[in-house]
């Protein structure tokens, strides 16, 4: 099943200070491969944390790993992920006239991946 | 134990903040301690050693300082439409030759503004930026609104330093005597800090702002403002009253305006509501900007060429047009037949079809660490970390240029130093 979502990518202080220790390393990697959803989407969804899942958007797709947000946190249909290699793959290349492409409140379907393993 | 040296009023490069106090505690070229520094600016002072990597690569392989010059002079002399592209993470001295570097060669110059605020670099063109330093703020305001923007996590030091909790001349209790405004699509860490947090529809800004000009002015508006915005019309109604009634206000906005669907028409409302405001009060606008010395590279290019970023050198006069000559699009448009990148990462940053066209084209790419596009760069200079290892100036976000004051020196060349070598060699080449 494909859900429809928006996407805003945005920094976090891990993404931060992971990006210190190197861009190549896992920490850093893992942070900006993590989606946070709302928890109602989750429990409709069957998404419990560490499930893997497919984004697709007009332009690309990027698999990542979901994480419950904080109740309030996110709206529901709404999806964050940390700045980087992940969220720029779903980026389009039209900047529309302005050098820079829509980068956040991006159009994404969200689909389960295999399930969770225990 | 190695030897023992304290920095004092050492400069922290990671943020648009440029906090400049310091205290680095740096034992045998190592920074052990960064006292005073935010949890990103630990990461990046504890992080910046020296790394034991080759000075140069060309085609993957170690090469010498000077083979890279020579490989590295020869793409852009021989390229048709060179780009000069980053510049956000180094000194303005540096900046300075990368421009000199993209004029010779005829280039586009742009810088990582164009993919960060070069929405807001238009609509300051259209509108203007009522302005202020961040020492005003401290000292003046009492209603300080942040749009669009994480300051918890993105500038740390901000709220504390600048902006709502410390004690100022006209703000003697400090936070106790500011009213603090958060407008976010998501409930995010900073919002424990402020007053009033206003939870806004994803990509719902501009409607949102130009609401709030409309209040501002007296116009009467419907209930259908919550529903477009869903911002309830009697928080608005409160807000706009806030903002008539201040005695100092300022609205801080990030990404959350520049990289939205609307862009510039985003940053244009906001910046007119400002404007609007000072009819009643003082009321200021600035950008949160993100790398330590991204705002250097707007004000040296626009000094150097009179146009902030996305300016086109091939005629020999500069021309200015975001979407034509910006990186995102010579890139994705495919028209780029070389590059020359410095302190930033295009293939982890740029859309997919920008990265594959980069992919084929050679480049070159000065950067301390190893990245994606320093794994892909046909030449890649490993450099030192400006304000770690090097001297030189950068801007803050409220355009305040400060000194570097580095902590140790390092084995490699400063950025600077590298593109003024290369600088050299194409002038000789050309000359010859
Ligand atoms: S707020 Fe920014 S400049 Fe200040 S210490 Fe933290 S990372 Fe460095």
């Amino acid at each position: 099943m494909l859900e429809p979502f928006i996407l805003i990518p945005g920094r976090t202080s891990r993404q931060g200070t992971t990006l210190n220790e190197g861009k190549l390393k896992q920490d850093y990697l893992r942070e900006t491969s993590t989606v946070l959803a709302n928890p109602d989407d989750c429990r409709r969804l069957g998404l419990n944390a560490g499930q893997r899942v497919r984004l697709k958007s007009a332009h690309g797709e990027a698999e990542a790993v979901v994480e419950p947000a904080k109740p309030g946190e996110l709206p529901p249909g709404v999806l964050f992920m940390a700045y980087g290699d992940t969220s720029s793959r779903l980026m389009g290349a039209d900047t529309h006239g302005t050098g820079m492409p829509d980068s956040k409140g991006i159009d994404v379907t969200l689909e389960i991946l295999r399930p969770m393993l225990q | 134990m190695g030897e023992l040296r304290i920095v004092e009023n050492a400069t922290c490069t990671f943020c648009g903040c440029v906090c400049d106090d310091m205290i680095l505690r740096v034992e045998d070229n190592r920074i052990v301690e960064a006292k005073n520094a935010c949890v990103l600016g630990k990461a990046w002072f504890l992080n910046h050693h020296i790394e034991d990597r080759p000075v140069a690569l060309v085609n993957g392989k170690p090469a010498s300082l000077e083979e890279a010059v020579q490989r590295a002079a020869q793409i852009l002399v021989e390229a048709r439409y060179p780009v000069v592209y980053g510049l956000s993470d180094t000194t303005c001295e540096a900046q300075r030759v990368a421009v000199a570097i993209a004029d010779r060669v005829g280039a586009c110059v742009d810088t990582t503004t164009s993919v960060c605020h070069g929405p807001s670099g238009m609509a300051f063109q259209g509108v203007g930026e009522v302005t202020c330093s961040l020492g005003e703020v401290k000292n003046r305001a009492d209603l300080v609104i942040f749009w669009g923007s994480n300051p918890a996590e993105s500038h740390p030091r901000h709220m504390t330093r600048y902006s709502t909790m410390p004690k100022g001349l006209f703000v003697p209790r400090g936070r106790k005597d500011r009213t603090v405004v958060l407008v976010d699509v998501r409930r995010t860490k900073s919002a424990p800090a402020a007053d009033i947090f206003l939870q806004i529809k994803p990509r719902k800004d501009f409607e949102a702002l130009w609401a709030l000009r409309a209040l501002v002015k007296g116009v009467s508006l419907d209930d259908g403002v919550e529903a477009e915005t869903g911002i309830p019309l009697a928080q608005l109604q409160d807000l706009a009253q806030r903002m008539k009634t201040c005695k100092f206000g300022v609205l801080f906005f990030g990404m959350g305006l520049s990289m939205t669907r609307g862009k510039h028409l985003n940053v244009e409302a906001a910046l007119a509501l400002a404007r609007d405001l000072n009819e009643y009060t003082k009321f200021y606008i600035k950008p949160m900007r993100g790398h330590g010395n991204v705002t250097g590279a707007d004000n040296v290019v626009s000094w150097q060429t009179g146009y902030p970023f996305g300016v086109s050198l091939s005629r020999g006069y500069p021309r200015f047009n975001p979407g034509e000559f910006t990186t995102a699009d010579t890139l994705a448009r495919g028209e780029a037949d070389a590059a020359l990148i410095v302190a930033s990462d295009p293939m982890a940053n740029f859309s997919q079809p920008a990265r594959e066209h980069l992919a084929r084209i050679p480049y070159l790419v000065l950067d301390p660490k190893e990245t994606p596009t320093v794994r892909h760069a046909a030449v890649a200079f490993t450099t030192a970390t400006y304000g770690i290892n090097t001297g030189g100036t950068v801007y803050r976000m409220d355009d305040v240029p400060l000194p570097l004051r580095p902590a140790f020196p390092s084995p490699y060349p400063s950025d600077e130093e590298v593109l003024k070598r290369i600088e050299r060699t194409i002038r000789d080449m050309q000359e010859n």
